[in-house]
């Protein structure tokens, strides 16, 4: 479709605080985005989107667990919107606190038909129990989703990561083994040369198991990631990783939705 | 105290008067102390002469709140009497004196608001506070050092500004400090310190504001007096900079409710701290990060909307201060009813919602045509708001509870205390002499002191405070996989314009003449500005102090001040905001003099901005500045235990003249690296850029600028207008003609290899390789 007449909401609730740079990341690729607080959402309104984004944050304090809350309200209110939209489909991404909002609805890894009904994986507490902002490596993985189209499979991107709770860990081996089998590990954490990082602090700045950084759905157009792509978009945020010249690698993630929504 | 001076008018509300004009001095400060005024007899016996009636509880606490060396700097307002003469108020005659002076026009509001506010682009203003939670950290160090942030973010708010950045700075005594040498009343440094980091983080992050400047410093005398410095940077169009309160405008109150935590907050920062401070507790904030952020989104909404007249955040002194200083700056009066205010509990008493200190809140002026648009944006971003009242032409604070009024005071007595007077005695520092014998194996004397507290790795800290969030930032605080520290953070606040945000500190507190102390202070915030990239500096004081009553106190502030007012004049750089957090004594002894000094540049082009890290093998490093015998209160002989020898002193007509040559070479692009010299010299400058490093550095010291025949010296003495410069190798030339008649000299080479290797004055070699320089930083 028509670039100009695509359009991207990003969704914000009391304690979400990284909805403007998305905004900027995508609006600078040429896609419209508006900002909205999901009490504005009213019913229907989401299929005027053709990308939903739960931006980063602290939402409603990430009182409970991180995203635990919105994750709730989310499934209470506009539930049966969204599941139409990622039937139909449409691209949600959750970005650190979005993905674990998206996860904590059980939209990812999902169930057997969209969503799950309980939570089958968390994002706990680092392994090193701090808060951790670093820039670390990401390894793409080959999955077949528009998020990850412009990279390849083993490239590896520079994206800084920003979280307290981004420890990837599934309700059990059988849900990991199946995210593995069925490619949709999306990026892991991984050393300088690419190699996944094994676990290897800092590389795997959390301790999320198979080094997980990234999942989408069954059909790719939902995805969840912990780095921030938006924080890595422009040469100038790079510098000391490889800018200031030139696009930041993030910016590559951004390229994949718009690819997307022009074959539409 | 005698018996009717106090009368309860009312059980419920309780409400008692007090009746001033019977009062004797004794009664006076029976009273003072008892209400927790914390006002002395001269100002007690002022407020007596004023009034022909007996005073509410709820009037005498307005007094005790508006006069009190938090809300007034009623010490940097007053006379200070010295051997030679009186001095008319430290803030004019030295801070403000030297803004006023330099008269700079890019200084849009300095000294007015809530920050101080520079122009930053033809269109926009920067906005910059930094304030102290000195008391509260101690007592309640996480929710101490969390609404210290809060607080400072509020300011930019209450100035229309929307946040960009956070900075801290701390103090704390040794973590390995052992319990036996604890008194009653202090808490062990360690827990202090975990609690304060863990606060500062938790704010800033749960806000989404990135932390990019900052310092930590440990030392036996912090044991008793914690220093938290936080600070926050903001930006706004100029046209958006609305201070209009007219008559008939409501004031309406938005934020989180009023409590009983943080009762006599600023009081409580204006005394001593006592051995039983854990009863003081109330008088701590509880913070509420996610209250603020909606707060936040609300104000840069109204402010887009030009929906109001006025704004200013509610901080020490709760209502009653920020009314009353609305209304003041104003020229107009208003009236208040406390029944409005939303309570987080029942039973709280009229002066307790007067005077609370409750957190997250915020005071507009909106003419009412345009309440119902304001009240829509608040409730949007699922806030309370009330109106508190409207302002008339009075000139008179009132406030009413349950019908009856509670206050009634005339503004122009309330916003004019009586000066007070101090005295201050001259303390004279000399240096002693120095008794160290030189040490042979300098390599080793490097390790040791990269693994000092006061030298070593940040990364544990930093890291855990997001620099990253707004997607912003430029010049990170930790550099690379091994986190070696930047100068200064740099900032991009504007998506259309390439222009930068430079925010820099400086704090010197070892030195132990206060006037060089505050001249290295500043010096220090401006050098590293420079070494990222920035200029036209604005500057900003923050004053730890003791006891302002007791006479070397007074003496040693009043020559940091001198020390201000010369450098600032000499460097070009104009005060633009400070605060003075005083009455930092605990059972412990006076805090040591601390003076923090930040500093708010431009870069006109963010790509420009220079790190730390070094860029490629073969590239020349240049030393700047000349390394002299300065080692007196050195990160060295501090990790030795030894005193005496001099202290850093400060040229300015050296070093303004480096600086102004750094920054034009940095816009040719012929600066590759560049590392200011401090805490551990250049010692520890050029470890740190081999630690951020893939390659390594090697230094002839003997080519450098040395004043000093010994090599500890040379590698460790703080002297003043030092920087380590990896200049892009074929533009030797270019960059020493940059510097024509500047002390500067080609000492090394960038090498290949990952390590340090110093050839001593004496001709040996000295090898470090990166994994020990690494391992020692990070105290691994």
């Amino acid at each position: 479709m028509d670039l100009r007449k695509a359009r991207a909401c990003i969704l914000r609730v009391g304690g979400t605080n990284c909805d403007a740079e998305v905004r900027v990341a995508l609006e600078e690729l040429g896609l419209r985005s508006d900002v909205l607080h999901m009490n504005w959402l009213e019913k229907g309104r989401l299929s005027e989107y053709q990308l939903l984004v739960f931006p980063g944050g602290f939402s409603y304090g990430d009182y409970v667990r991180a995203g635990a809350v919105w994750g709730k309200k989310v499934l209470t209110r506009i539930r049966r919107d969204l599941e139409r939209f990622v039937e139909d489909g449409r691209l949600v991404m959750g970005i650190c606190n979005g993905f674990q909002v998206l996860v904590e609805a059980g939209v990812l890894p999902g169930g057997d038909g969209s969503f799950s009904t309980t939570p089958r994986a968390v994002l706990a507490n680092n392994k090193s129990a701090k808060y951790e902002c670093r820039w670390v490596f990401l390894r793409g993985e080959g999955s077949q989703t528009p998020f990850a189209r412009r990279v390849g499979n083993g490239e590896t991107l520079r994206v800084p990561v920003g979280h307290g709770e981004g420890r990837f860990l599934s309700e059990s081996e059988g849900v990991l083994q199946e995210l593995i089998r069925s490619n949709r590990v999306v990026f892991r954490y991984s050393r300088p040369s690419g190699e996944p990082a094994k676990g290897a602090y800092p590389f795997n700045p959390n301790g999320s198991s198979y080094d997980i950084a990234a999942i989408c759905n069954r059909d790719g157009n939902v995805m969840g990631m912990m780095p921030h792509p938006e924080r890595a978009f422009f040469g100038w945020q790079a510098v000391g990783y490889g800018g200031p010249q030139g696009p930041a690698d993030g910016r590559k993630i951004f390229e994949g939705i718009i690819d997307y929504i022009m074959e539409l | 105290m005698r018996e009717g001076l106090i009368r309860r008018v009312s059980e419920d509300p309780p409400i008692v008067a007090v009746d001033l004009r019977e009062a004797e001095d004794a009664d006076l400060l029976e009273i003072s102390r008892g209400m927790g005024l914390a006002l002395s007899l001269p100002e007690m016996k002022a407020i007596k002469e004023k009034f022909g009636r007996p005073l509410t509880d709820v009037e005498l606490q307005t007094f005790g709140q508006t006069w009190s060396e938090h809300c007034i700097h009623k010490t940097f307002r007053g006379v200070v009497e010295t051997e030679s003469g009186a001095v008319e108020g430290l803030l004019k005659t030295y801070i403000a004196r030297a803004t006023r002076e330099l008269d700079r026009p890019w200084c849009f509001s300095v000294f007015e608001d809530n920050a101080g506010l520079v122009d930053f682009d033809n269109g926009h203003v920067i906005a910059a506070k930094v304030e102290t939670h000195n008391h509260p950290s101690a007592i309640e160090p996480f929710g101490g050092a969390a609404t210290g942030v809060g607080g400072v973010i509020r300011d930019i708010l209450g100035v229309w500004g929307e946040p960009i950045a956070v900075s801290d700075v701390l103090c704390f005594g040794p973590l390995d400090i052992g319990y036996s040498e604890l008194v009653p009343g202090i808490k062990h440094p360690r827990y202090i310190y975990k609690g304060v980091v863990a606060g500062v983080g938790s704010y800033g992050n749960n806000m989404g504001i990135p932390n990019v400047s900052g310092a930590i410093i440990f030392d036996r005398n912090y044991t008793g007096n914690v220093v938290v410095y936080c600070g926050c940077f903001g930006i706004l169009p100029k046209r958006s900079y609305i201070r209009q309160t007219m008559e008939g405008d409501l004031a309406v109150l938005v934020g989180g409710r009023t409590g009983r935590d943080g009762i006599h907050g600023v009081t409580f920062a204006s005394t001593d701290l006592p051995e039983e401070s854990e009863g003081l507790r109330s008088a701590v904030q509880i913070p509420n990060p996610l209250v603020e952020e909606r707060l936040r989104r609300a104000v840069i909404r109204v402010r887009d909307g030009r929906l109001a007249s006025g704004i200013t955040d509610l901080g020490g002194g709760g209502i009653s201060c920020a009314t009353g200083e609305m209304a003041s700056r104003s020229g107009l009066g208003l009236i208040v009813n406390l029944d409005n205010v939303k309570l987080k509990e029942g039973g709280v008493a009229p002066w307790e919602i007067w005077v609370s200190e409750s957190q997250e809140r915020m005071l507009f002026s909106v003419p009412s045509r345009n309440l119902e648009n304001t009240s829509r944006i608040f409730e949007d971003e699922e806030l309370e708001w009330c109106v508190l009242g409207s302002f008339n032409s009075t000139k008179r604070l009132k406030a009413t509870y349950r019908g009856a009024t509670v206050c009634d005071l005339g503004l122009d007595f309330l916003y004019s205390p009586p000066r007070i007077k101090r005295r201050a005695v001259r303390v004279e520092t000399a240096p002693r002499p120095l008794m160290l014998e030189e040490p042979e194996d300098l390599a080793s004397e490097i390790l040791s002191l990269l693994s000092d507290p006061n030298v070593g790795s940040r990364e544990g800290v930093v890291r855990t405070y997001d620099h990253e969030v707004r997607g912003a930032t430029v010049v990170k605080p930790v550099q690379g996989e091994s986190g070696s520290h930047n100068d200064a953070g740099v900032i991009k606040p504007l998506k259309d314009s390439w222009v930068g945000v430079v925010i820099s500190c400086g704090i010197n507190p070892f030195y132990p003449d206060p006037y060089w102390m505050a001249a290295c202070s500043l010096e220090e915030a401006l050098r590293n500005n420079v070494a990222v990239g920035g200029r036209r500096i604005a500057i900003l004081d923050n004053f730890v102090w003791g006891n302002p009553e007791r006479e070397d106190r007074i003496g040693s502030l009043l020559r940091a001040c001198e020390a201000c007012y010369d450098f600032a004049k000499a460097f070009g750089t104009p005060f633009i905001s400070g605060k003075d957090s005083l009455y930092n004594e605990s059972p412990m002894g006076p805090v040591r003099p601390t003076l923090l000094i930040t500093g708010v540049g431009i870069i006109p082009d963010v790509r420009k901005a220079v790190t730390s890290n070094l860029k490629a093998a073969g590239d020349p490093i240049y030393l700047l500045g000349t390394t002299k015998e300065e080692v007196c209160g050195s990160a060295y002989l501090r990790s030795k235990g030894v005193e005496g020898g001099d202290w850093p002193r400060v040229d300015p007509s050296v070093s303004k003249r480096v600086m102004n040559a750094l920054t034009k070479a940095i816009d040719l692009g012929i600066v590759a690296a560049c590392h200011d010299l401090s805490d551990g010299g250049l010692g520890a400058a050029a470890s740190e850029m081999v630690i951020g490093s893939e390659e390594g550095i090697f230094l002839d010291l003997g080519r450098g600028l040395m004043s000093t025949s010994r090599n500890d010296f040379a590698v460790f003495s703080e002297s003043a207008g030092r920087f380590l410069v990896e200049v892009r190798s074929g533009s030797e030339e270019t960059f020493e003609a940059t510097f024509e008649g500047l002390p500067v000299r080609h000492v090394g080479e960038v090498l290949r290899e990952g390590a340090l290797r110093i050839q001593d004055l004496k001709g040996r070699e000295h090898v470090l390789e990166k994994a020990d320089l690494l391992r020692s930083w990070r105290g691994d």
